[in-house]
Order: C-alpha cells, then structure tokens, then sequence
C-alpha cells in the first residue's frame, strides 16, 4: 500500500514533457529574448543613446527592472528559509518553486545591470579597481553570494529527486541521464549523506536571510545614499524589503497556479496552499502598505520645498496615473481579493498574484524615474528631450526579454528537474502517516 | 574701470595670439633665427604678449603653433598639483548670461553638441526676491558624493582639490551622477562626433579629451592650464570677469585683469556657496548679485512664451 502511493506521487511529479500549450510557451518567450538581444546588440553599437533615458533621467526602467528582479528573487529566502526555520511544513511543495524563481531573478538581476553600464566591456575593473565605499561594490558582493546559496539551496534537496529519476529513467533521453548522473550520480541517500545535507542546508537556510536582507537594503541604499528628494530617506530598507517579500510572494502565487493546472499538480498544491499564500500576501501587502504610508505622508505633511514638486508629480501630476495604478494593484485590490475566504481560491489568489507582480513592475517605475525629473537645480541648457522620459523601444525590447529570459529558465527548470520536491513529499507522508498511526 | 575694461581686451586678443607663437620668444634672443632662413616675412605684422610681459610685434609668418606640451601620466593626473588649492569665485553681480564662458568650454573640451559642462540658471529664489543669472559648474566638492559612490575610482579627488574622471576607467553605471545634487555630470549617450585628430588622442584626465562613448563627463577646472599658468577657459572668455580662479593657498583669485584676496573678497561681499546644508563643501563660491552691473532680461523666456 505504502509503496503504491509512493509510486504515484514518483509518477506524479516527475518531470513531464512539453504539451503543445508548452511548446507555444516557449517558443513565444524564445522570440522575445531573441527581439531583446537584437535591441542590444543595437546598444552595444550605437551607445546608451538608443534608450531614452538622458543626462538628467539617468536611470531608467532598467534599473526599475533590476530593482525589481532583486526584489522578486527574495523570495527564495522567504519560502525557504524563514517558513522552513519556523517549522511551517504546508510549505514544503512550494520550497522549489520559490528558489528557482530566486536564482533566475537574480540572474537576470546581474544580466540587467550590464545591460545598463556605458562601458560593459569594463565590468573587470569592478574587480580590478572596485573601492569598498560604493554601495555599487556591496551590491556586487551580497548578491553574487546570494546566488551561490540560492544555487546550493536548489541544488542539495535535489540530489535525493536526482537518484530517484535515475532509477525511474523510463520516459528520459540519454543525455538527460548523463546529465543528471553528473549532476548527482554520487547521491546514494545513506542515512550519512541524508544528515548531512539537512545539516548543510539547516546551515544555509540561517545564512540566506542576512544575505537576502543586505541584497535588497544595498539596493535602496543606491538610491537612499543619494541626496535627492524621493530618494534621501531612512525609510528605505524597510519599505524595499517589505516591497520585495510582497512581489515575490505574488510571483510564487502565480507560479503555484500555472504549475497546478498545467503539470496536474491538484492534490500536491492544494486549496489549502492558495488559502494560505492568500493569507501570507495580505499580511505582506498590509506591510508593504504601512511603508507606503510612512514614506509618503510624512514629507507630505511638511512638504519641504524640494520635496514638494515630487510629491506633487506623484500625487496630482504628471506620474499620478501610474502612481495611483501602483498602489491599487499592487496592494489595494490584492488585498480585497484575498481577505475573504473566497477570494483565497486558486484562480481568485492567482488574479491577485498577476496584479501584484504587474502593480509591483511599475511600482519599481515609480521609484527610480520621478526622483530623476525633480533635481535641485531646475534643468537648464539642455535639449528638450532630456526634460522627459519615456522608455524607447530597444529599452522595453530588453526589458521584456530580460523578464521572459527569467521566466524561460524556470520553465526549462521545471521540464528538467521535478518542481516539487519528490523525496520531501514522500518523507512528509511517511512521517504525516506515522503520526496518524 | 574702464580702462581696466580696455587693457584687458587687449590682453585677451594678444594673449590668444602669445599662444600660437613659439615658446620662448622674448626680446632678449631671437628665437626665429634659425627659422628665418626659410620663411619669408609676409609683411602683415601682428602684436603678442611676451612672456616677460612686454607687448611685442612680429611678423605673421613667424607664427608657429606650439606643439602639444607631453601630457602628464594617469598617475601625476590622479595626484594633482603639490601645493595647491584651487578655487573659483562667481560674481553674480557681474553676469549677465552672455554664455561666452560655455562656448569656450564646450569648444576646447569638445563637448557633444546641446550637452553643457557650465550651464548659466536664471535664478529666483523667492516670489518677491529679484532675479538673477547664476553660473554652475562642477563645485569640485571637498565631500565629493560623485567620488564617495564611484565603485571603480574613476573619479577621484586630487590634492589640489579638484575632482577629475578617468574616462579610461569609468564603466558607465552614472551613479556618480544621481549622487552629484547640481546636476552637473553629463554622459556620453553616443559615440562623441570628433574629428579624427582628437578622437586619435589618448584620453588625458586633466584635459578631459577626447570623450568617450559610455562614460560621464563634467568640468575638470581645467588643470592643465593651470599647469602651464594660464587660466580656465570659462575664466578668460567672460567678457564680464565674472569668473575668478585661483588658489586657496596663495589667497588670490584673479579672472585676468583684476586680481583679489580671496579671503576678502569673500568677507567684504559675503560670498557663499550653493547647498552648504548638504555638506559637500563646493570650491566654489558665488558672491551675491548686489549693485548689479546689468539689468536682468531672459531672453530665453520672452522666446520660449512666443
Ligand atoms: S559638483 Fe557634483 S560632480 Fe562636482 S564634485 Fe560636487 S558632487 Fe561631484
Ligand atoms: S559613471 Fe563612471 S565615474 Fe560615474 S560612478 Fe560610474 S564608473 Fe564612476
């Protein structure tokens, strides 16, 4: 009986080839990566000028997109680390999904902000001359480490799943056993080599959340070490990093749903799991919220000179639609949704997961570009191009194929290796039956 | 003050002209000596200012351009100058938004058409308070946050207090220029239209030439005239004497014709200096435009509302 139901969960989960829906999937994110490196080869050759962005909106939404690459990518150490270091055991089928969604995001985090240098083809002095007092340097350093330990954090519960898939083999190609021998042939699942694993990853789940911190406070702090108004704020740690937690748990939502129905997954993802991710995102969203308040209404309640023409562009002005759009998808309407009971079913929750991501995208946006426009000095003697922003075509090609780059390495994860953790869930109905009896 | 207006004209016109003539040339020795065997005197003679201080006449044949003096090493470039302590001194009493200073600079530093290293702001600080023009450049901060955020040192503060940036280096992120609050950095969004001489040159930190694609640009004070004891270009070119460059040090600034004690200058007009709440400690003060020399007309204003 018990080896029964431990072959339907092996057959469930293993990793399934592509229908055509998926087939359609890939192809369509392949072309937009493609269109994205056509854009940058034009970059490469013609120079930054091909992006709108001028000497005054120096950072645009590729940095918007990577501020909001770092922030998805921390809830690899949410789901993983905090839930699994509080013994929350509901959220064992959803530790994969949450760290391939961290190292890809982080992936294209590092990619992105290549993409933005002038001179990528000096990124080395970033080593040969990097000077410790840049918050560009501590970016390098936190998230570089960052991505070892979401890798490893991937990569040491698979090694059970890896042994199982090789003894399964029917329904895999050659090279992708050769593949996964030399990824984890040396697996033998003895109870040694199970104790050390759960020791080096008890190790790694303590690490991971200093590290998942710093990754995004640096990132405030690129902006919040600056004087500008908008960005000159001791808030701002707090506010990413409740940001971060929000999206990246709205990024998990909608990856739990697609998976779900496309891979069969309905009695692994339950209802249950919507119900509490749904509860999860209200209490992040709620969060994210009191930063808001707290980084907005406070400098408009003294509307210091500088402040003010900011303030007023996001309020009532020329940024008020996005603004406004921001706040409303990203943590109003989610919220709605997901407080009732109702609302925390899957295609319910997944609606708010879409709204987040999309609300938190442009949210980002918000941030970076409008602090640009309001400098101290009004902007003087420059084209008039350079008083407005809006991004060029190259600039939404690579941005959007940098976000279907992201989505396409998840996609190829899960084709290859099993999204759910096999060995875990077995361990875990072991274990859950053992108690019953 | 009118004749101080005159002579300085002068100096100006044969000024320009001392520096295409040979180096050396003084009366006491003929430098053209040797050059005289195969140059034909044209007849059309023309005055210049010799290094002694003299003005002399010479025949235009003679002229020669000065060879390029070797510039100085990224090292000697990232020191600066022992001893020094530059600083620049705006009279705002006396612009009025003439951007000569801007044209010169934009032409020897080469700089990408519609982009500005001085821009010149018509300033008002309150709605009843008068206006005024106010010339910016690089502050060449002594709490430099451009410097404080750079990760790879490609700028950098020298001894001599000047801020410089080594375009060899710089790796194009602009943080730089997010963290610099007056705005002052540009970036070369493309490849700079140069003509194939300059764009050959090896980039120098103190002449800041030849830009380069994908880096950041800004004023650089510009050291190398002071290495030869000349002034910055913006400093020679205001036909106001708006602009007073010197040394901390020695105390004195001067814009050519007239020359300060820096120290007093600043005490008797109650000089200043922009954002001193934000702590970055500008070399550069502004003098308050009181018993202006010109009436105040934006010109630019009464176009843009047409
Ligand atoms: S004015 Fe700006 S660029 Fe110049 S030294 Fe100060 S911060 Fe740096
Ligand atoms: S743009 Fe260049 S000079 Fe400015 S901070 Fe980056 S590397 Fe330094």
């Amino acid at each position: 009986m018990e080896q029964l139901a431990k072959q339907k969960i092996i057959q469930d989960l293993l990793p399934q080839k592509f229908g055509k829906q998926g087939k359609i999937w890939v192809a369509g994110l392949i072309v937009l990566c493609i269109i994205g490196v056509v854009a940058y080869i034009r970059q490469l050759s013609k120079g930054l000028v091909v992006t709108g962005m001028r000497d005054y909106v120096s950072w645009g939404i590729y940095i918007s997109n990577f501020v909001f690459f770092v922030a998805i990518s921390l809830v690899g150490s949410l789901i993983t680390a905090v839930l699994r270091l509080t013994n929350v055991h509901w959220s064992t089928p959803l530790t994969r999904i949450a760290e391939i969604i961290a190292v890809s995001a982080i992936t294209f985090a590092s990619l992105i902000i290549i993409v933005d240098m002038g001179r990528p083809e000096r990124f080395y002095n970033l080593f040969l001359h990097g000077r410790l007092q840049s918050p560009i340097i501590w970016d390098v350093i936190v998230i570089t480490t960052y991505f070892f330990i979401s890798i490893l954090l991937l990569y040491f519960p698979l090694l059970p799943d890896l042994k199982i898939m090789l003894e399964v083999k029917k329904g895999f190609s050659k090279g992708m056993l050769k593949f996964y021998s030399y990824l984890g042939s040396f697996w033998k699942h003895t109870p040694g080599q199970i104790k050390l694993s759960e020791k080096a990853i008890g190790i790694l789940a303590v690490t991971i959340i200093p590290v998942a911190f710093s990754i995004h406070t640096v990132t405030s702090w690129l902006f919040a070490t600056t004087y500008r108004p908008g960005w000159d704020s001791t808030n701002f740690g707090a506010y990413f990093i409740s940001g971060a937690f929000l999206v990246g748990a709205g990024g998990v939502v909608v990856a739990m749903y697609v998976f779900r129905s496309h891979y069969n997954l309905k009695e692994y993802i339950t209802y249950d799991h919507f119900d509490k991710m749904g509860k999860v995102l209200v209490m992040l969203a709620l969060l994210y919220l009191y930063f808001n308040v707290n980084e907005f209404l406070v400098p408009a309640f003294k509307m210091k000179k500088p402040e003010e023409e900011h303030l007023r562009g996001l309020f009532t002005g020329e940024f008020a639609p996005i603004f406004w759009f921001a706040i409303t998808t990203s943590m109003l309407v989610p919220i709605l949704i997901l407080i009732t009971k109702k609302g925390r079913r899957p295609f319910p929750a997944f609606i708010a997961g879409v709204l987040v991501v999309i609300g938190s995208w442009f949210k980002r946006y918000i941030i970076v570009t409008p602090t640009l426009l309001h400098p101290f000095l009004p902007m003087q003697d420059v084209p008039a191009n350079y008083k407005h922003y809006f991004p060029t075509w190259e600039e939404w090609a690579i941005a959007i194929g940098s976000l279907a780059g992201a989505l396409l390495v998840i996609t190829i994860f899960a084709r290859i290796f099993p999204i759910i953790p096999i060995q875990e869930t077995i361990t875990e109905k072991e274990e859950h039956e053992k108690a019953l009896s | 003050m009118n004749t101080n207006d005159n002579s300085r004209r002068e100096f100006l016109a044969t000024g320009l002209l001392a520096g295409l003539a040979l180096a050396g040339c003084s009366t006491k020795k003929n430098p053209f000596d040797e050059l005289a065997n195969d140059v034909k005197p044209s007849g059309e003679m023309v005055k210049l200012l010799s290094v002694d201080g003299e003005v002399i006449e010479i025949d235009k044949a003679f002229l020669k351009p000065v060879p390029d003096l070797p510039q100085v090493s990224n090292e000697a470039a990232r020191m600066g100058i022992a001893g020094k302590k530059f600083v620049m001194v705006i009279d705002l009493a006396r612009c009025k938004s003439l951007k000569k200073c801007q044209s010169a600079c934009n032409h020897m530093h080469h700089i990408h058409p519609g982009q500005n290293w001085i821009k010149v702001y018509p300033m008002q600080d309150a709605e009843h308070t008068a206006p005024y023009w106010q010339p910016t450049t690089c502050m060449h901060c002594d709490e430099p946050p451009c410097v404080k955020v750079c990760p790879v040192d490609a700028t950098f503060k020298r001894q001599d207090g000047i801020v410089l940036i080594d375009s060899d280096r710089c790796i194009g992120c602009r943080f730089c220029m997010a963290a610099c609050p007056y705005s002052t950095r540009v970036f070369n969004w493309e490849e700079p239209s140069l003509e194939k001489e300059i764009a050959d040159k090896p980039y120098s930190c103190e002449t800041s030439v030849p830009q380069k694609m994908g880096t950041v640009g800004k004023c650089d004070f510009c050291p190398d005239m002071a290495r030869k004891g000349e002034l910055p270009h913006c400093v020679s070119a205001c036909p106001n004497g708006v602009f007073l460059f010197g040394d901390m040090l020695e105390d004195t600034v001067t814009n050519g014709a007239e020359t300060f004690r820096f120290s007093d200058l600043i005490k008797d007009k109650a000089g200043y200096r922009l954002m001193e709440d934000l702590g970055t400690k500008p070399s550069f003060y502004y003098l308050p435009p009181v018993g202006r020399n010109f009436p105040f007309e934006n010109n630019e204003k009464k176009e843009a509302t047409k």
